[in-house]
């Protein structure tokens, strides 16, 4: 049999499983089919796992206890997500045939509600990256046109959900690699608030900036994945000890008197004006649905990028420290001393990206260059936690473009790093401030999807789902399909 | 430079300065970051987890009781306690250390500007400041082998430690052996660790510089890390001041570098110059959150504080009437102490008590080479033993066999009873067998009615015969003389 | 406000601290590379922050710590499986030399 995750959102598909017109197996053999027959030109997946997830799925069947909305439904895991036994690489190939000995919280979460993995999903290695090529493994392509990048660094699982391969797939954000993929393969992306989701079995870059969070094809079908994996984990000091609510309870189309804000900045030099009209235009639906719209002035976001290319990469030089060839994963051969194994090792196991990070943030941290740079850029991180604390005082929720560009070329930016860190610029500033920050699909410009980014205060999730929802449900842009979709 | 010099070749005197920082592992139940146990001398890697092997996507959760265990050192060396305390990361690259960082504390330490009074070999006192205490992660365990591969075991990776750093207030290897001494003490009086030496439970890293008297800036440092011995610690700084002292005065320079103390020569070894400071690129950890320590938090910690070996020895000598020396000798470790009071608690005579542990007990743990801790004998039972000695129910002869049958567990008084070790001070008894033994010798009472002493000695005899020695010789020594008196 | 440049005798020093080594090709690209960033990094000293507190992270947490409890998860033989090199219950690693490390 196939099946048709554009056809069947979340809930539909639990409908058919609970009704008996699907088993959890068939869904989880159909979603293999899927990558088996699809990916050849996607290459969203590392590695799959038909074995465990086949198992997996038979004792689903066998139990039908489909109490929980996910279970029996297929799920891609970033390939940085811990998960026991099964390879788990970072997209690099200091990890080559790593297999952890446990699984992020995030995993087990699912796990416990009965959804099933197929398989891990390409990425940047390390997450370093915005188009998913630096992945030691392959190049994934977007979902829309094979040509063009799916963005990163999530961009395995934001190809597989808009290429229609699984219902949901979940990603990690540390300066925008959830919404900036979703973007640019026109599905919902989240980044929860700093603290939402657990951070225990996600594969560090930067430790203050990292989250967790869903790719869907709706906004509904995020609000409940979100529903599943957020919530307070003692193994991480810095998940909060909050009471998860139910993020669909305001998904009701209204968003009559919503305060929107737009900030002048989001629409300044550097992006693509066919972009900026049609966020623009996306704006105005939300306003014609009852929200009233402000612009506003976020006057730090030009100083986002080189404070967050300096957190980023401080912390991400010394988390990426532990990878030596000592205890787990690649280790150079013919060594003739340790500095050699630990230099040897990570020479060859990492990729130029990811040099190139661990030695900005090395840099910025070294004796001389620390209060120049990486204290300086924690104080800018302060001020822009201040634009976006004044703008709160009054609105609820700040809009505008999630990337500057539609999705570029494969190979067109890679040998830039300046020109690709600057990409970058929309979504950082809601990583270095903690916030919450969806992307939707707020139409096409030359064929290719748009981002809207919806931004909200600190743990209000459910008003930035609210936003979405309205806007989508009105536009109903879910409703176009790639290409690939005919493959079905 | 040149009158420098003169000075120097003139007078050949230097003043030393030595600074110290003492790592004291503390003995949690479970490690500073991780949940893996604290345990030493189990298999390689038996108490490590994923979190203690650094991998990927793991998290640290600080312990609790870690940090009030670092809150204690601080409160015994009278350190003022942070109320913010923010992790730090310190940056390198060693096979114990697998995160390739080391969480510490090293903006916000843990506690400041303390002191530790030092009594000198003269009796005199001297005040050494201590600049910080922190609490961070011990490391890994690195073997060299022979064969040209070095074996790591990571059980004490993340063992909580306890720095303490001093200011650099030691001008003599006898006052830097004095200070780790009393430091020494001061700790196993927290109650935070052993400080077992041999076990790496307290290691030093020193260091020490010379300088003209009169001079006002110090000297080059030159640092010895990881010593865990006083006796190391004072012969490395020894070697030091001579070999720092002839370099001066050959008109060389000293050099800052890090040497190894070498025992079997008596001398330092050099190991490496350092070429400016090593650049471990600290920054706060964050993975942690902070913690917040308010004043409730402190006093909370400070009721839980055993009281110190000074304040111990103070109460043995005023309200115990113990002598000076021997409340020292009580107090030279916190079990003997603890084991003292509460002996005296239940009940035993407080100089009988500080005497039998002094003497036999402690002669027993010599003889078997144990910890008070792990012999048999309770403070219950001392005190009983003591109790029966003190009512006259056991002869201090007959405690002796009492004695060894507390050390292997026994209680004593079943004990006595048991083995009939049971005195008889009962005159009504001892009156019927002196009536008995006086009817049957009249000779007897003749010669001592003579004045012949030995006649008494003949009837005790008896006594004790007819009592199977259980007579209490001092009750039936004077009920003899009042009978005979009547006859 | 100064310019911020870095020589490849600095880069080589840095590469020293992250354990990486790089050929004289990869040197003078990452020389160049590395330089343009610093520049995007030299805006920030435009902005006057004499008066603002650092951040360097916006969790809420505060005292989240764990009760001294000792749990041992058993997982040594899995992390000794995953080792490279391992001997005896110990990781096996080239000798170390006298004076390498800390």
């Amino acid at each position: 049999m196939t099946i048709n995750f554009f056809d069947n959102d979340l809930t539909s598909l639990h409908n058919k499983l609970i009704n008996k017109e699907l088993t959890a197996t068939e869904l989880t053999q159909a979603t293999l089919d899927n990558v088996a027959h699809t990916d050849e030109q996607l290459n969203a997946f590392i590695s799959t796992n038909p074995e465990e997830a086949l198992l997996q799925a038979k004792k689903i069947d066998d139990a039908h206890d489909f109490s929980d909305i996910l279970t029996g439904l297929p799920v891609g895991l970033k390939d940085n997500l811990a998960t026991n036994g099964i390879q788990t690489t970072g997209a690099s190939r200091i990890l080559e045939g790593f297999k952890p000995v446990y699984d992020a919280t995030v995993v087990s979460k699912l796990n416990t509600a009965g959804a099933v993995s197929v398989g891990k999903t390409n990425m940047d290695e390390f997450a370093m990256g915005g188009s998913t090529e630096t992945s030691y493994y392959k190049k994934t392509t977007n979902a829309w046109d094979a040509t063009k990048v799916p963005g990163g660094s999530s961009g395995g699982s934001a190809a597989a959900v808009a290429g229609g391969l699984v219902p949901f797939a979940l990603g990690s954000d540390t300066g925008g690699s959830i919404r900036q993929p979703a973007a640019f393969n026109g599905i919902v992306g989240l980044k929860p608030t700093y603290g939402r989701v657990s951070r225990w079995g996600l594969f560090a870059m930067a430790s203050s900036l990292d989250q967790v969070g869903p790719f869907t094809r709706t906004v509904k079908d995020n609000a409940l994945v979100l529903n599943t994996i957020a919530g307070f984990d003692e193994k991480d000091s810095t998940s909060a000890d909050r009471d998860v609510p139910d993020f669909t309870a305001k998904l009701t189309g209204n968003v009559k008197g919503l305060k929107i804000a737009v900030p002048k900045e989001y629409f300044g030099e550097g992006i693509d004006p066919k972009v900026a009209s049609t966020v623009k235009a996306a704006i105005a639906q939300l306003e014609a649905l009852g929200a009233t719209v402000d612009e506003v002035s976020l006057p730090h976001t030009k100083y986002g990028v080189a404070a967050y290319y300096i957190i980023m990469s401080s912390e991400a030089s010394s988390n990426l420290q532990r990878y030596d060839g000592v205890r787990y994963g690649f280790r150079a051969d013919d060594v003739q001393n340790l500095e050699d194994l630990y230099v040897k090792t990570r020479s060859e196991g990492f990729g130029d990206e990811v040099k190139r990070r661990i030695m900005l943030g090395t840099f910025s941290l070294s004796a001389g260059a620390y209060d120049a740079f990486f204290k300086k850029a924690a104080k800018i991180r302060t001020l822009l936690i201040e634009d976006f604390n004044r703008v709160f005082a009054d609105y609820d929720v700040i809009v505008g473009p999630t990337a500057p560009t539609v999705a570029y070329g494969i190979g067109e930016e890679i040998d830039d790093p300046t020109a690709m860190y600057l990409a970058d610029a929309l979504t950082i500033p809601v990583n270095l401030a903690g916030l919450p920050g969806l992307s939707v699909n707020a139409g096409f410009v030359d064929g290719l999807p748009v981002g809207l980014q919806i931004i909200g205060k600190p743990f209000d999730e459910a008003t930035v789902y609210q936003t979405g929802y309205a806007f989508e449900q009105a536009s109903r842009l879910f409703e176009q399909l790639p290409k690939i979709a005919k493959k079905y | 430079m040149i009158d420098l010099r003169s000075k120097i070749m003139a007078t050949g005197n230097f003043e030393t300065t030595i600074g110290l920082e003492v790592h004291v592992e503390m003995q949690t139940n479970s490690k500073l970051m991780s949940p893996s146990p604290v345990h030493y001398g189990d298999k390689p890697n038996e108490n490590t987890n994923v979190i203690d092997f650094g991998y990927p996507g793991v998290l640290p959760v600080a312990n609790k009781g870690a940090l009030e265990y670092g809150m204690r050192a601080a409160l015994a060396l009278n350190a003022t306690i942070s109320p913010f305390i923010r992790w730090d990361r310190k940056n390198y690259f060693y096979p114990d250390n697998p995160k390739a960082y080391q969480t510490t504390q090293s903006q916000t330490p843990l506690g400041k500007n303390g002191y530790l009074d030092v009594t000198l070999a003269d009796g005199t006192t001297k005040r050494i400041r201590i600049k910080e205490l922190h609490v961070e992660e011990d490391a890994g365990k690195n073997t060299h082998g022979t064969d040209g591969y070095s074996y790591v075991d990571l059980n004490r990776q993340g063992t909580p430690l306890i720095e303490i750093v001093s200011e650099p207030d030691i001008a003599s290897p006898d006052e830097a052996y004095a200070y780790l001494e009393q430091l020494r003490q001061a700790i196993l009086f927290t109650g935070i660790s052993e400080a077992k030496m041999q076990e790496g439970q307290m290691r030093a890293d020193v260091n020490i510089s010379i300088r003209p008297y009169g001079s006002s800036e110090y000297g080059t440092k030159v640092e010895m890390k990881n010593i865990n011995s006083f006796n190391y610690v004072r012969n490395a700084l020894i070697f030091e001041e001579k070999r720092q002292a002839e370099v001066l005065r050959s008109g060389g320079i000293i050099q800052q570098e890090t040497r190894r103390y070498n025992e079997p020569t008596k001398s330092t070894i050099l190991m490496r110059v350092k070429e400016g400071a090593d650049d471990y690129r600290y920054f706060p950890e964050p993975d942690l959150a902070p913690v917040v320590i308010d004043q409730n938090w402190i006093d909370k910690v400070a009721d839980e504080l055993p009281k110190s070996a000074g304040d111990r020895q103070t109460s043995y000598v005023s309200t115990l009437g113990i002598e000076r020396y021997d409340a020292e000798v009580l107090t030279q470790t916190l079990a003997m102490s603890d084991f003292y009071d509460a002996t005296v608690a239940a009940g035993a005579d407080a100089k009988r008590a500080a005497n039998y542990l002094i003497g036999d007990v402690n002669a027993f743990m010599n003889k078997h080479q144990v910890e008070l801790q792990e012999t048999q004998l309770t403070p219950e039972h001392l005190a009983g033993m003591i109790k029966l000695i003190e009512s006259g129910t056991i002869s201090t002869k007959q405690a002796k066999q009492v004695f060894e049958a507390i050390m292997a567990g026994e209680e004593p008084e079943a004990f006595a009873k048991k083995n009939g070790l049971v005195q008889i001070s009962d005159p009504e008894v001892l009156l019927t067998w002196i009536t008995e033994v006086l009817d049957n010798n009249p000779q007897s009472i003749e010669d001592f009615k003579g004045g012949k002493d030995r006649a008494t000695g003949y009837l005790i005899g008896q006594l004790m015969k007819m009592s199977k020695g259980q007579a209490n010789p001092g009750v039936m020594n004077k009920l003899l003389l009042a009978e005979l008196a009547k006859r | 406000m100064s310019e911020t440049t870095i020589s490849k005798e600095e880069v080589a020093h840095v590469a020293g601290l992250a354990k990486l080594a790089f050929n004289e090709t990869e040197l003078e690209q990452f020389t160049t590379q590395l330089d343009s960033i610093l520049t995007i990094f030299d805006t920030l000293g435009e902005v006057d922050t004499e008066q603002v507190e650092p951040t360097y992270s916006v969790t809420e947490n505060v005292n989240h710590l764990r009760q001294d409890v000792a749990d041992n998860w058993h997982q040594k033989q899995a992390l000794l499986e995953n080792a490279p090199l391992e001997a005896a219950d110990l990781i096996k690693v080239p000798a170390i030399l006298d004076g390498e490390g800390e």
